[in-house]
């Protein structure tokens, strides 16, 4: 039976007062269903990020509900029951790679034996064994990303956010990323929430791609994916593969016209 | 005060320990000692050179000693002085080193109370930004009354205060120079404040407060032979030099400030030897730049 | 003085009013309190050892000795004499480093020539060794406010040596090739790019010149025989502790105000040097606008 891992009811959040208030998001509403993966993409300001960050407690929201795991956001932060991945890895560099993955179970007392194993363990995953020595500086932008992800799923929590991550990378590490996190998410049963600007990528990673419009932020559509569950490189020549990125661009522009 | 004004980092002594790094402006990231030495061979060649020179050119013209005194004097009085110069380098020594662990110790529990509160910070910090501006040395002669100036402890207390702000000044913006990220990791960590500033505000800061500490450590031996200059016993290496050279003997004097550089020397290499061992990312953290 | 200016300097002001108001306050209720509980250390409260703040104020208006002038202004006299001899060494080591910034930034070779000299220079810790320079030099029938003078040069030139290399090389690359595609000449892209860009640099490393050339010009005054100016007076009123403590803090305080007055006075400096640069830039704006 799944539940929902994020409700979101009439939600809102303004930045400022006065004179300098921004509206960042306005009345979203969004379901995500656990074992989802779904994707916020829209123009530059239109609050994806924002709405991220709502979800995992790092803003509070101004206006209406919100709900992560049943419970409220801060709740669920507390609870340790997501990890996030930044678009800029924020590894600390005095860390080794391995040590940069224990600082979660560090800060939740997993005991001194637990911490190396799991580490381990998700450096595997992320195939970033043999490095588990090496300091954040040697790896390269791509690799430090596997780091980070590695990080945020070390406690094994049910719901990944994650903000842009593969902003700074080269398209073809993109592609190779894009593909590791697919793997990930099918290994370990996590539900994902994905921010992107890139059409392409919400369409190849996503069950759910949800297109929001410029400043205040709202949600403009919805467009579910019904691409096989198994995706790789003949995905992306398939044909239905660029019906969707259409449908999805225009749903970007029809959104941007109808603010302007 | 503009934002530069607390990069205290920028004092002479910390440039001049940066060059001997190879951190100077523009110049390649930090070498080998071996490339170190080849760089500074020419130099180390050339200050030979201008040693014999000056003797040669001293016994040829003839110049008398209190006009330009011969290295070779120089180096006989420090070996024949020598028990006398080191004996009171020692008593020197155990001012700075008393002084250095007083001011340091007051400033890192300062720059933690710093780092945690901003209503203290804002309080502190600009005071003790404008505090370094002050000729803290004048000082010496209140602590010389309030401690008679023949123990140690009056000149320590000088050397506390002079060292105090830079290292508080120099840590507390370390332990401040958290990446907004890095607080946005740890905050979806659930991480308490307590465990922000020991895993992340700590690491963050060493780098800050070893090279205040370098800083200090040069400074805490200068500060401790003037504040002798204002008054202390006869064997201590200010009160040494100052008799010596009213007495013109200046050779004498020059073999003491030997003695002292060398202890300045010996304090940083310390200071820099602790550094390795507590950071021992740093080395690779810093040539992977 | 536009507005904004006047603001931020009643701003300072008061703030160092308050500093020193709070000051004082720890001072008397470290008396109060400790007088009460009858401690003696670390500092007993008597009055002959820690005369009360009003009485230190008070003093600074009665006459220094017997009938003569209000001590105040016999110590704003010392003050000038040491600030004099601290100015004109920090102008010319300024220039001095200065000059030494641009020769290095516009000849490598001079660079990589001389720059293991100008560190080498600051091995000698000329603070330390001040009062011996001072007593040699008046051996050799130098003036002592030269002496005192060129102490100061050589404290200000390493720091504004270091900090203009720093700040001349800090405008990015493309700034650079954008000034190369306008085909200007070297004199045109050091002076519209690199020297705007290397001041805050160079203010920075004033600040501590001015504050180090006042330590300098104190620590100088310091060797017997020298007359006049702050350090000798300290020395004084060191000796005159038990008859009359007070005297021996307000020297202290003049001091202190008299390093804060000179760095300052080169603030200041920054801040019309800020105003009128962007003043520039928003002409500069607008014009193209």
């Amino acid at each position: 039976m799944t539940h929902l891992v994020v409700e979101a009811r009439g939600l809102g959040k303004t930045f400022g007062s006065g004179e300098e208030m921004t509206e960042a998001l306005r009345g979203i509403d969004l379901d995500i269903a656990s074992g989802d993966f779904v994707s916020l993409i829209g123009p530059s300001g239109c609050g994806k990020s924002t709405l991220l960050r709502l979800i995992g407690d790092l803003v509070s929201p101004t206006v209406g509900s919100l709900a992560v795991n049943g419970k409220g956001p801060g709740r669920a932060r507390l609870d340790r029951d997501y990890g996030i991945v930044f678009q800029s890895a924020t590894l600390l560099d005095w860390r080794t790679v391995q040590k940069n993955v224990e600082l979660p179970l560090e800060i939740m007392d997993f005991s001194p034996e637990e911490r190396p194993a799991r580490a381990k363990e998700m450096l595997d995953l992320v195939q970033l064994g043999g490095f588990a020595d090496h300091y954040p500086w040697q790896l390269s932008g791509g690799m430090q990303q596997r780091v980070a992800i590695a990080r945020a799923l070390a406690f094994k929590p049910s719901l990944l956010l994650m903000d842009e991550p593969f902003g700074a990378l080269d398209e073809m590490t993109r592609e190779l990323m894009q593909q590791e996190v697919l793997r990930l998410w099918e290994e370990t049963d996590t539900s994902v929430v994905f921010v992107t600007h890139s059409i392409p990528e919400a369409v190849f990673l996503s069950t759910r791609v949800v297109v929001m419009s410029p400043r205040p932020g709202r949600v403009n559509r919805e467009i579910e994916v019904d691409l096989p569950r198994r995706r790789d490189d003949d995905t992306r020549e398939a044909g239905r593969y660029f019906e969707l990125i259409t449908k999805v661009r225009e749903a970007l522009r029809r959104g941007e016209q109808d603010s302007t | 005060m503009t934002e530069r004004d607390e990069i205290i980092l920028e004092t002479s002594t910390t440039d001049v320990l940066a060059a001997f790094e190879g951190d100077l402006p523009a110049s390649a990231p930090r070498r080998s000692w071996r490339s170190l030495f080849t760089q500074y061979l020419p130099a180390l060649i050339a200050f030979a050179a201008v040693i014999l020179l000056w003797e040669g050119l001293t016994r040829v013209l003839g110049v008398e000693t209190f006009v330009l005194p011969k290295p070779s004097e120089v180096m006989s009085s420090f070996v024949e002085t020598a028990p006398v110069i080191w004996g009171a380098g020692l008593r020197t020594l155990v001012e700075a080193l008393g002084g250095l662990g007083i001011g340091v110790t007051l400033a890192v529990l300062t720059s933690l109370a710093a780092a945690r509160w901003v209503g203290f910070r804002e309080g502190v910090l600009p005071l003790a930004i404008a505090a370094n501006a002050t000729p803290i040395v004048a000082l010496a002669p209140i602590f010389n009354n309030w401690f008679s100036s023949t123990s140690p402890v009056s000149k320590m207390a000088v050397v506390a205060v002079v060292v105090y702000f830079p290292v508080m000044i120099n840590t507390t913006r370390g332990l401040l120079e958290v990446d907004g990220a890095e607080l946005e990791l740890m905050r979806s960590l659930a991480a308490t404040p307590t465990e922000v500033t020991r895993r992340v505000r700590v690491p963050r800061a060493l780098p800050f407060f070893f090279a205040s500490l370098k800083v200090a450590s040069a400074l805490s031996l200068i500060a401790a032979i003037v504040a002798e200059y204002f008054g202390g016993p006869q064997d201590v290496l200010g009160q040494y030099i100052i008799n010596r050279a009213n007495l013109f003997q200046f050779p004498d004097a020059w073999a003491a400030i030997l003695v002292a550089s060398i202890l300045g020397v010996a304090l940083y290499l310390l200071v820099l030897g602790a550094e390795r061992v507590l950071m021992p990312w740093h080395v690779s953290f810093r040539s992977g730049e | 003085m536009g507005t904004a200016a006047s603001r931020r300097a009643a701003r300072t002001g008061i703030s160092i009013l308050g500093v020193i108001l709070a000051f004082a306050i720890m001072w008397e209720g470290y008396k109060f309190v400790w007088t009460a509980l009858g401690w003696e250390t670390p500092v007993s409260p008597e009055d002959r050892i820690m005369p009360h703040t009003w009485d230190i104020l008070l003093t600074l208006f009665q006459p220094a000795q017997r009938s003569g002038p209000p001590l105040i202004l016999v110590e704003a006299r010392a003050a000038l004499m040491t600030l004099r001899e601290a100015f004109v060494g920090f102008v010319v080591g300024g220039a001095i480093g200065f000059g030494l910034g641009v020769l290095f930034v516009r000849s490598r070779t001079s660079e990589r020539a001389f720059m293991p000299y100008v560190v080498a220079s600051q091995t000698i810790p000329i603070l330390a060794i001040a009062p011996m320079v001072v007593v040699w030099g008046g051996r050799l029938d130098i003036p002592q406010w030269l002496t005192i003078s060129i102490i100061a040069a050589y404290l200000t030139f390493f720091p504004v040596v270091i900090n203009t290399l720093r700040g001349l090389r800090s405008p990015p690359p493309t700034a650079l090739e954008l000034m190369r595609s306008y085909a200007s000449a070297p004199r045109e892209v050091l002076w519209k790019l690199q020297v705007p860009a290397a001041m805050p640099y160079i203010f920075t490393a004033l600040k501590v010149s001015a504050a180090a050339s006042v330590i300098g010009a104190i620590v100088g005054e310091l060797p017997a025989g020298f007359r006049g100016g702050l350090g000798r007076d300290l020395l004084q009123f060191s000796q005159q502790f038990t008859a009359a403590p007070e005297k021996l803090f307000a020297a202290v305080l003049i001091a202190g105000l008299a390093g804060m007055l000179f760095v300052g006075l080169v603030t200041l400096a920054e801040h019309r040097w800020v105003a009128t640069s962007r003043r520039q830039d928003s002409e500069i704006a607008r014009a193209g606008a």
